[in-house]
Formats: C-alpha cells, sequence, structure tokens
C-alpha cells in the first residue's frame, strides 16, 4: 500500500538532511511503529509523508499502490486516503470544526468523483463520531483548536481521522503529553479504526501507547536511517534499554 | 506615482526673527574668530540655521500630524536668547540636585557649554574618550536639520557639545553621566543647544546617562541633540532623565543607528519643563539589532509633555519593543505617538509597542496615538495603548487591610511606575529616581479627584 | 499638473475585468445635466427634484461652503491615500434615467433593462424574486427607481423611501434632521456632497416601532463619467429599532468615478440602529486602472441608551475614505464599529471609525480587520475620544492586520483622546500572516490552497461576518474569495 524506498530529505533551502535512506513497506491493515530518540527524524518522516513544505525529498521515493505521491500537494495526498494526526495542532481562528471537516469531506469525496455528503447526513456521521471519540462537544462550538488543551487537541485529531476514514494513518507522537485518559481514548480510537483496509504508521519516542495499540512492525529511527526492525517485542526491548546502544553505534 | 497628496506643510513666520538672526550672527562671527571648529560644524551651522529660518516653529498646525497635540504658540512668543552661560555654579550646589558619585564618570555643561571651572568628577575610563563635538567626523549625519525646527536650532547654534567616542572591544566601563544643568538666570529667557554625539565601537559594552537639570527657576528653553551611532555586537545603555525646571521648555532629539547584532536600550524618566517633548528615532539598520524603548513620565499641575517615539524596521530580523506608562494628574496633558515602520524586505521582524496611562484627575488629557506602518508580510507586530485610573478593587483590597487611602494610591502609583524603574540595573540611579517619584507623589495625589472619597 | 494625472484618464487602454462580475454596464437612456459644477447647476439639481425654497438654500450655502475649502485647497490630505488630483469641474453631477423622468409609480412602470440590471446583482426587487423579509430601495446613478414592501411598512408607522419623495411628502422631516449629524460645514466631501446630492435612502421608525424586516438599499453607478452624491438619512424614534442594509457595486470603467455619499443616523432615546454595508464598488483593473473613489461621510448620534451599530466589508473601490462614527451624546449610549475591509492589486483603503464619547456610562466597541494583498495599502485610522463630562465612559478596540504577500502594506493608526480619568480604554493590535503551519493543517485534511487560505482568511474575519444579518454574511464570505483570487494560491 504505501511504499518509501531510500527516502532522503532535507530542511527546505537548506543542505541539512534529515532523513537519510529510508525503506519502508506497510501493507493494508498493517500497524507499524516506528520509535527513535529525540532529533531522530521521525517527526520529519512523518511530515514527508504528509508533503510538508518545510522539507523537500532529495532522493529516493514514497509510492502509494504504486503511484509516487513526492510531487503531490498535501490535498492531493489527503485525497488518496493519506491522514497525518499532527503532534501540534495548529490553531485556526474563527473555522468551526464542523465547518472544517465538512469543507475537507466535500474536497476529498468531490476529488474522487463521489457524491458529496448532504449537510443531513454529514452531521449525524460527525455527532456520532464526537460521542465516539469523547471529545466535549462544547469545543466543537469554538474556533478549531483555540483554547484546547493538549489532549483536546489530539482528541480532535482522533475526531478528525474518523470523520475522514483514511486508508493510511500517520500518527506524528499523538501519545505525548497527554494524561492515561487522553492516551486511552487515542488507542480506543485507533483500534477501532483498525482494519485489513486500513494501514497506520505510529511515530513515538515512548512505548506507552504501544501497550494500548499493538504494532505488527515496529521500526528504530536513529539519525535519519532504520537500524532495526522487528515485531513488537522490540518495542518493549527499546523501553527496556533505552536508545543509548543504537545512539552509540550510529 | 508623484505623491500628490503629501501634507504641505506650511512654513511659519517667526515672531522674533531679529533675535534669533542677531544672536546667530554674533555667535557665528565669533566662532571665525577662534577658527577652531570643522568646516562640517561651519557647513552645519548655516544650513541648521537657514533651515530654521525658512521652516520656522510649527505654531500652524493644521495638516501637520507631527504637532497635533502640542502648542508652540507660547514658544514663538518669547525671545528667547542666546549667549554666554552664568558663572559661579559650583559643583556641590549641583551635587545637591543630582547624583555624581565616583563609580561614574561625570562630565558637566552649564548652560550648554562644558564648563571648564567645573572639573569632570570621577576617574576617566580607558576606552572612552571624550572630545570636542566639533571634530566628530559624522557630526549631523543622523541630526541634521530634517526639518525640524528644533534640531534646525541646534544645528545652528553649535557649539563646543561633546564627543564620546568609545573603542572596540570595550567589555566594561564606567557609566558616563552627562549633566547638563540650566540656570535660566541671567540672560532673561535664555536656550541652549547641546549636542551628544556618541559613536560606540563594535563589540563594545557602555553606559550613557543623561541629566537634564534647572538651578533656578524662570524659564529657559532647552534643545538637546543627541546622536548615536552603534558598531556591530556593540550595546549601549541609554538612560535619560528630565528634571527640568517647571517654568521650563525642554525640546530634545535623540537619532539612534544602529548596526548588526546591536543592542540599544533605554530608559527614560521624565517630569520636568512646562512644555517638553522628545522626539527618538531608532534605525535598526543592521540585521538582528535589537531596541528597546522604555519610559515613565508623570505630569502635574499644567504640565505638557510629548513623546515622539519611533522605531524604523529597515533590515530582517531585528527586535524592537516601545513600552511607555504616564502618570497625569491636575490639569496636565501627555502625548504619545509611537510609530513603528517595517519597510519592505524587513522580515522576520518582531516589534511591540505599549503605552498605558494612569489618569489621576478630572482636568488632565492623555492623547495617545501608537501607530504601525508594516510593508513586510512574514513579521509579528503588537501594539497597544490603554488609558484609566487606579484600580478601585485593589484600592478596596489595601484599605480592607488596614492601609489608608492616601498611602494605598501611593503604592499603586509606585507599582505602576516600578515596572518600568525596575529595569534600571545602576542601584544609585533608581534609587535616585524612586526618591524623585517619592518626592513628586504628594502633587501628583493632591490633585487627583478620582477616585471618590477615602 | 500633467494631463495624465487628471481623474480622467484619456488614454485607451485594455481593461482586465476577470473577477469583477459586477462590471456589466446597464444601456439606459440618460438625461445628463453639464458637466461641472457652479451654482446653475445646484439649481438644477434642486429643480429637477422639485424642491423647497429652504432645502436650495441649503444647498447653496454648502456650495459657497465647498468652494471655499476648494479655493482654499482644503481636501483631506492627511489620510495614507495616493490618488490623482480630482478634477471637479469634469465630472457629471447629475445624470438620471430618461425614462424616470417622471419618477415610477409601480413596479409596472420600470425599464425592463432595468430590472434586469437588478436581476444580474441579484437584487430581489420584482415581486416574485424579492428575498423574503427584504425591503429593497435601489438607487441607480444617484436615482431612486423602486422601493418594495411599501404597504407593509406603512402599516406600522414606518417611512421607507427615496430621499427625494421624502423631501415631498415628509418635508418636516428632512427639515428637522438632514444636516443635524453632518453639517454641510463637516468636512470638503460633505460639503460636496450637501450641495449636489441627488437621491438616496430615507427610513424613519416611529416611537416604540420595531421594523419587521430589514431595510435595504442598493446603490449603482452606471453612467460612465458620472459621480455618484447619495445621502442617506435614518432616525430611529424613541425605543425603536431599525436594521438596514446597504449594498454598491459599479460597471467596469477605465476612468475612475467619483463617489461621496453622506448617511447620517439618529437614534433616539432607546433607538437602535443597525446598519451593514457592503462595499463592492468597482476596484480597477489588477494593474490599478480605473474604480471608484470612495469618499464618504457616515455618522450617528446617540439619544440616552439609545445604540448604533456599524458594520462593514468592503471589498471594492480603487480608493475608500471612510470613517463611520458615533457621537455618543445620550447617557448609557452604546456605539459598535466592526469592519472587514480589504486591499488587493493597487486598491488603498483608508478606513476607520471615530467614537466621541460625551453622554455617561457610554460604551463603544472596535472589530477592525484589514487584509491586504497584492500591492494593496490598507490603513486603519480611528478615533477614539472621551470628553471630560463622559464618567466612567468605557471602549474597547481590537485591530488587526493580515499580510497576503510581500509587496503589501498593512498599518494602523489609532488617536486615543482622553479627557475624563473615570474612563477605560483599550486599544490592541496585531499583524500577522496566514501561517505556514495553518496551511499545511488543513490541506493535510484534503482543503485546496486556495481554499486553504479563504476559509483560514474568513475565519480569521469571522468576528466582523458573523455581525451581518444571514444571507449578507454569506454574500461577504463569496466577495471576499473572488476579490482575494489571484493573490493567494
Amino acid at each position: 500500500m504505501l511504499k518509501i524506498e531510500n527516502l532522503h530529505a532535507a530542511v527546505t533551502d537548506s543542505d541539512e538532511e534529515i532523513l537519510k535512506g529510508i525503506d519502508l513497506e506497510v501493507n493494508a491493515g498493517e500497524v507499524h511503529a516506528i520509535m527513535g530518540p529525540n532529533g531522530s527524524g521521525k517527526s520529519t518522516l512523518a511530515s514527508v509523508l504528509m508533503g510538508k513544505p518545510t522539507y523537500t525529498v532529495t532522493e529516493g521515493d514514497i509510492t502509494v499502490d504504486g503511484d509516487s505521491i513526492v510531487e503531490m500537494m498535501p490535498d492531493e495526498r489527503a485525497h488518496l486516503g493519506m491522514f497525518l494526526a499532527m503532534q501540534y495542532p495548529s490553531e485556526v481562528p474563527g473555522v468551526r470544526p464542523w465547518q472544517f471537516l465538512k469543507a475537507a469531506r466535500d474536497a476529498r469525496d468531490g476529488a474522487n468523483g463521489e457524491k458529496k455528503m448532504s449537510v443531513r447526513a454529514f452531521s449525524k456521521l460527525f455527532d456520532e463520531k464526537v460521542e465516539e471519540v469523547g471529545i466535549n462537544p462544547d469545543l466543537m462550538r469554538r474556533s478549531l483548536n483555540e483554547g484546547f488543551s493538549g489532549g483536546e487537541k489530539k482528541r480532535n485529531e482522533m475526531l478528525q481521522m474518523a470523520v475522514l476514514e483514511p486508508r493510511i494513518a500517520i500518527m506524528d507522537e499523538t501519545d505525548s503529553g497527554l494524561d492515561i485518559d487522553a492516551l486511552q481514548a487515542v488507542a480506543d480510537g485507533v483500534n477501532q479504526m483498525r482494519s485489513p483496509s486500513r494501514s497506520f504508521v505510529i511515530v513515538t519516542h515512548y512505548q506507552r501507547l504501544l501497550h494500548y495499540v499493538r504494532p505488527d512492525v515496529v521500526h528504530v529511527l536513529v539519525n535519519g536511517r532504520i537500524v532495526e526492525t522487528g515485531n513488537a517485542k522490540l518495542a518493549e526491548k527499546v523501553e527496556a534499554t533505552g536508545y543509548r546502544d543504537y545512539v552509540a553505534v550510529n | 506615482m508623484m505623491t500628490l497628496n503629501a501634507s504641505k506643510i506650511e512654513p511659519n513666520p517667526i515672531r522674533h526673527a531679529d533675535v534669533y538672526r542677531n544672536d546667530w550672527d554674533s555667535f557665528v562671527a565669533n566662532q571665525s574668530r577662534n577658527g577652531s571648529a570643522s568646516d562640517r560644524a561651519h557647513e552645519l551651522r548655516r544650513v541648521g540655521w537657514e533651515e530654521f529660518n525658512r521652516i520656522g516653529f510649527p505654531i500652524n498646525r493644521r495638516g501637520n500630524e507631527l504637532w497635533k497635540y502640542t502648542d508652540l504658540r507660547q514658544i514663538d512668543r518669547m525671545p528667547f536668547r542666546f549667549g554666554a552661560p552664568s558663572s559661579g555654579i559650583s559643583l556641590e550646589a549641583i551635587a545637591k540636585m543630582v547624583p555624581l558619585p565616583r563609580e561614574w564618570q561625570n562630565v558637566v555643561f552649564v548652560d550648554g557649554v562644558r564648563d571648564p571651572s567645573i572639573a569632570d568628577s570621577g576617574s576617566q575610563s580607558d576606552g572612552l574618550t571624550l572630545r570636542d563635538v566639533t571634530a566628530y567626523e559624522q557630526l549631523g549625519a543622523l541630526a541634521g536639520c530634517e526639518s525640524n525646527a528644533f534640531v534646525s536650532l541646534n544645528s545652528a547654534f553649535l557649539d563646543d557639545g561633546l564627543m564620546v567616542d568609545i573603542d572596540h572591544d570595550v567589555e566594561s566601563i564606567k557609566p558616563l553621566h552627562v549633566v547638563f544643568v540650566s540656570t535660566g538666570s541671567d540672560l532673561g529667557q535664555r536656550a541652549v543647544y547641546p549636542r551628544i554625539a556618541v559613536s560606540v565601537g563594535r563589540g563594545s559594552h557602555a553606559t550613557l546617562i543623561e541629566t537634564h537639570v534647572s538651578m533656578a527657576d524662570g524659564s529657559h528653553l532647552s534643545v538637546p541633540v543627541v546622536e548615536i551611532s552603534m558598531g556591530q555586537q556593540s550595546t549601549l545603555r541609554h538612560y535619560r532623565v528630565q528634571l527640568d525646571g517647571e517654568d521650563s521648555y525642554h525640546f530634545a532629539t535623540t537619532r539612534v543607528k544602529q548596526g548588526e547584532d546591536s543592542r540599544y536600550r533605554s530608559t527614560s524618566f521624565s517630569m520636568g519643563s512646562s512644555i517638553g517633548r522628545h522626539d527618538v528615532l531608532t534605525m535598526l539598520d543592521g540585521e538582528h539589532a535589537e531596541s528597546t524603548l522604555h519610559g515613565v513620565y508623570m505630569t502635574t499641575n499644567r504640565q505638557h509633555q510629548d513623546f515622539e517615539i519611533s522605531t524604523t524596521h529597515s533590515v530582517p530580523h531585528g527586535t524592537s519593543d516601545q513600552y511607555y506608562k504616564g502618570i497625569l494628574s491636575g490639569r496636565s496633558r501627555a502625548v504619545f505617538s509611537g510609530k513603528i515602520t517595517v519597510e519592505r524586505g524587513a522580515q522576520k521582524t518582531d516589534a511591540n509597542q505599549k503605552d498605558l496611562n494612569l489618569l489621576l484627575s478630572h482636568g488632565a488629557e492623555v492623547d495617545t496615538k501608537p501607530s504601525l506602518e508594516i510593508y513586510a508580510d512574514d513579521v509579528k507586530c503588537a501594539h497597544g495603548a490603554t488609558a484609566g485610573h487606579v484600580d478601585e478593587d485593589t484600592l478596596f483590597y489595601l484599605q480592607s487591610r488596614g492601609v489608608d487611602y492616601d498611602t494605598a494610591q501611593a503604592m499603586l502609583i509606585r507599582g505602576f511606575a516600578a515596572e518600568i524603574l525596575d529595569e534600571i540595573e545602576d542601584e544609585l540611579l533608581r534609587t535616585f529616581l524612586e526618591d524623585k517619584l517619592d518626592e513628586l507623589m504628594p502633587a501628583l495625589q493632591q490633585a487627583s479627584d478620582t477616585i471618590g472619597t477615602a | 499638473m500633467t494631463t495624465q494625472d487628471r481623474l480622467t484618464i484619456s488614454r485607451e487602454s485594455k481593461l482586465d475585468d476577470a473577477g469583477y462580475k459586477w462590471g456589466f454596464s446597464t444601456d439606459v437612456e440618460m438625461e445628463l445635466a453639464p458637466k461641472g459644477l457652479n451654482e446653475q447647476i445646484v439649481q438644477l439639481i434642486s429643480s429637477k427634484k422639485n424642491e423647497p425654497e429652504w432645502l436650495l438654500d441649503w444647498r447653496l450655502k454648502a456650495f459657497d461652503y465647498w468652494r471655499k475649502l476648494h479655493r482654499e485647497d482644503s481636501e483631506p490630505r492627511w489620510a495614507k491615500l495616493r490618488y490623482p488630483e480630482i478634477d471637479y469641474q469634469d465630472i457629471y453631477y447629475y445624470a438620471a434615467p430618461k425614462s424616470f423622468d417622471d419618477a415610477p409609480k409601480s413596479l409596472d412602470e420600470v425599464d425592463p433593462e432595468m430590472l434586469e440590471t437588478f436581476d444580474k446583482l441579484g437584487i430581489p426587487l420584482h415581486e416574485r424574486e424579492r428575498l423574503a423579509g427584504v425591503a429593497v430601495d435601489a438607487v441607480f446613478d444617484s436615482v431612486s427607481v423602486a422601493t418594495t414592501y411599501g404597504e407593509q411598512l406603512e402599516e406600522r408607522g414606518i417611512i421607507f423611501c427615496s430621499f427625494s419623495e421624502a423631501v415631498q411628502n415628509h418635508p418636516e422631516l428632512i427639515k428637522k434632521y438632514l444636516g443635524s449629524v453632518v453639517p454641510y460645514t463637516d468636512n470638503f466631501f460633505a460639503a460636496l456632497n450637501s450641495a449636489v446630492f441627488s437621491d438616496g435612502s430615507f427610513a424613519y421608525i416611529p416611537p416604540g416601532v420595531r421594523c419587521p424586516v430589514e431595510l435595504m438599499t442598493y446603490f449603482r453607478i452606471n453612467t460612465e463619467g458620472s459621480g455618484q452624491f447619495e445621502r442617506t438619512l435614518i432616525v430611529a424614534d424613541e425605543g425603536a429599532y431599525v436594521s438596514y442594509l446597504e449594498g454598491c457595486t459599479a460597471p467596469i470603467r477605465r476612468t475612475s468615478q467619483l463617489h461621496a455619499a453622506v448617511v447620517e443616523l439618529v437614534a433616539l432615546d432607546r433607538g437602535e440602529i443597525k446598519y451593514s454595508t457592503i462595499q463592492n464598488w468597482y476596484p480597477g483593473t489588477k494593474d490599478g486602472e480605473g474604480g471608484v473613489y470612495n469618499f464618504v461621510t457616515k455618522r450617528g448620534m446617540t439619544g440616552d441608551d439609545a445604540k448604533i451599530s456599524w458594520t462593514q466589508v468592503e471589498t471594492g473601490s480603487a480608493i475608500t475614505w471612510k470613517y463611520p462614527s458615533v457621537i455618543l451624546r445620550g447617557d448609557n449610549s452604546v456605539g459598535e464599529f466592526y469592519s472587514v475591509a480589504l486591499a488587493n492589486n493597487y486598491q488603498q483603503a483608508d478606513t476607520g471609525t471615530k467614537m466621541i464619547h460625551i453622554g455617561k456610562n457610554t460604551k463603544s466597541t472596535i472589530v477592525s480587520k484589514g487584509i491586504s494583498a497584492g500591492h494593496g495599502e490598507n490603513t486603519y485610522r480611528g478615533g477614539v475620544k472621551i470628553l471630560p463630562g463622559a464618567e466612567n465612559a468605557t471602549n474597547h478596540t481590537q485591530c488587526d492586520s493580515l499580510l497576503v504577500g510581500d509587496q503589501c502594506g498593512a498599518h494602523t493608526v489609532p488617536y486615543i483622546e482622553v479627557r475624563n480619568p473615570t474612563a477605560r480604554l483599550e486599544h490592541e493590535a496585531s499583524t500577522s500572516k496566514v501561517s505556514d503551519e495553518q496551511l499545511f493543517y488543513l490541506m493535510s485534511r484534503g482543503i485546496s490552497e486556495e481554499d486553504a487560505h479563504h476559509m483560514i482568511i474568513t475565519g480569521w474575519s469571522r468576528d466582523v461576518i458573523k455581525e451581518l444579518p444571514f444571507e449578507f454574511a454569506l454574500e461577504a464570505g463569496q466577495l471576499l474569495k473572488v476579490s482575494l483570487e489571484g493573490a493567494v494560491g
């Protein structure tokens, strides 16, 4: 489904290379965890997959269903069914979450030649998901992410994921800074959406989230390269020993 | 496109043109006889005189944004004279009014002239040279005349002044304290036009304390100009203390040009003069320069204080902060006219501007105009202004704890000013200014009528 | 002054009208008085309208005053606007559709071509096409053509008609209130308007009556080289309420057109007026040629416990000079100003408000959002004045600028004058751009770059747009989008 080949990426307009050749294949229905110390490039990888202009791919390729997406704009990638749950979601004054998601959903349905959802049908879906995700409905009357706590922002990302129903969901340190309830909520959100046709790439520093969401494959990313790949056991090993060994070697 | 709609500023006739002309003629004749000054100084005097003679005082203020709130007809009406300074002022007498500690290097001007009978007190510092300002090669480069009556007058009557030359990479240096004493006595309505030029060398760090004080009552006109040029990575801490007498007129101009990575930080403390104005412009010409213009002003009775505070960002990555606070009582009036200009291309500018005012009485007026002019999109600029009185809830809270009304109000006034005064790193100076504020407190409170009954 | 700096540019040029869909012109036969301004023209306008002697006198006094200001070269120059000298003798001061010489008695008499024009504008003029709940007065090149909903309003004693009709039918009201808020001596453009105004709207809401529908006027400049000088007067008597909407468009012309309107609002004790404007006069080409010069004086005055609220969305005009203001004369009265002003391409806007606090416990709120794009220059200029008797007055001002691109300018010039120590004032302002992070966030959810820009900008303007009546709010959103085309994405 998602294939990354020899991916190099640098900060746009600078020579600072952050990803130094990454190979990764995510098949339908799989959950991959990408772990790594601070500054290893794991958040950069998440951003590059979604096409953040801060970074430029300097070498290699990213394909979805065999087609390269490197030249695509972020909105085009979203239309393909990609989704990035952000570490620091932006605040957008004056834009209501409902309005935002309706526009996002319409844009994708339009791009894929599907019929736009009616306001009524969308509202029903929206309300269902709000309840499912357990986000405070009062927040939905505010501007997008404005005045939301860290945990509320993350739940709001889960809400967006639930409404947009992506095929490839990338989660960028969604677990960082969350209390246990919020962490549980995020995990529930992911687990509920796990399906044979949907893949997840979970970027995380700690193993915490992986207690609740069992990954199929775990990768350790250090200094812009994947240094080890394994099953869920690898995450436990990393938790026990930390990243010291990897950093020392690299 | 032509600037077809720019305000047209009409020249104004000068009521006592002949007085100014006679004084200027004899001044330049005298200077020629001495023959000491540079050609540059002579030229500046001539250009300054011609400009002043052409434009006069901006008494006709229609369409003149710069003088919207300050009426200069009083100034125009008085024949201010330029002449020999008073003699017989002792260092001891001055020391009673302003601190002249050994920790500072003190230079005293009496009536605009560096008084030879008063030796500079405190000791000289290495890396700092004091010269006659007329010898400065860049004299007038930052303040020539700019179609400004006061800058022009200062240039026209340019005397020896003071050139402060700070070498490269001077790490630590004694604060330089320049005191301008006005006597305002024997010449009737005297005018003084002192000029300081400061050049801070690359990588040097210096402190300048500029104090203006009157020895006697009586009206005099003080028109100081300070030009500061800052090299790369230099720092200047500039304190400005304006304690001129209550019948005096004070029109000051400060121009600062900042090189790359330089930091200019000024704190001004103004409570003197009948009509006072301080016109400041800092130009951030090198990237990553930082300009901080802070001040506190107190006005009582019928005083009028005007602050024209401008910062211009012409290159990227500049940081600036204008922050003034005012305390007004009686029938006094204060004007804050702040301006931050971000020129095209000056991206990543971070600029702040704030003017907060405490009005203590009916009859007092504040006019505040914090303005932004922005031609670059990737910038962070914010400004704010407030006017109001002492917070009644806080006052009540203090009273409920047994503090009497006057004491509580004084505490809040002090607290309001403290935010600016606390930034004064020099403890001697800070204590002196805190005491000055306390001396003024009864006058501020006497006229206060905002919060009804105690 | 060289010829090319004159208001009328005779050089031929290709017009770039993409994006301005209101740019059609209507081929209606017009009656034009000769170009130029003199006493005869003022007399002609007055006699065409069959005006009473006192009104002609008032016009002539205004003309004298304007002539004096013009002689003294007192056209205001303090605004941050650059435009060529206006040749006041090169403008038509009276242009009326010929077939309207006798004024239409009903909609049947309206020229079909003109009805079509209003259809294109989306104005609900015709009975079957009108929007529910909106009474419309349409002013076409300064002449009012038709008013809907007349009868229903009449039942409640509400008067809503063209200014000319009001002069004929309600002279006592006109005489009482005309110039009571904006005297002809107020400023250069107000004096000009007072001398030559041709028509406009008049509304009067009797004591205690709440106007059941939103009153609306649509203004359109059609004739080339004509100036438009409409005059609007709205009076909410004691305890009355009215919401009034005003929309403006103009056809594409390569010459600039002068628009100098005056709007006076009178809210007597406990009265309330909500005045909303969508100003979409032709902004000129993307290279800055042509467009409307919009010099407008709008002001309201309050009685005790009264309220006046201005909301404006300014996307049009080459030059905007406009400061809808409130004189808060009555105790406990309230003034509000909500504004979104957009300057794209070579548009220049110098706009804001003046809140003059005279009464005790008066309160004002200012929310201004300025958007600059292309080579646009946008200035917020606002005054808050607290006079000595205004005990416990409060003002809160929030004024934000958004820059789109690095060739535009955004300026903020507030004047805050406080002469009462019990006042509380706060002014806050910020400058920002659409952040890359916000853009990426929205785009990552599938929204296109242009739509994301638009969503962020409208969201940023929401505090103002939400003050508009619903249909107008939708139109405002669309207008912002169309006006920003080409500047983003």
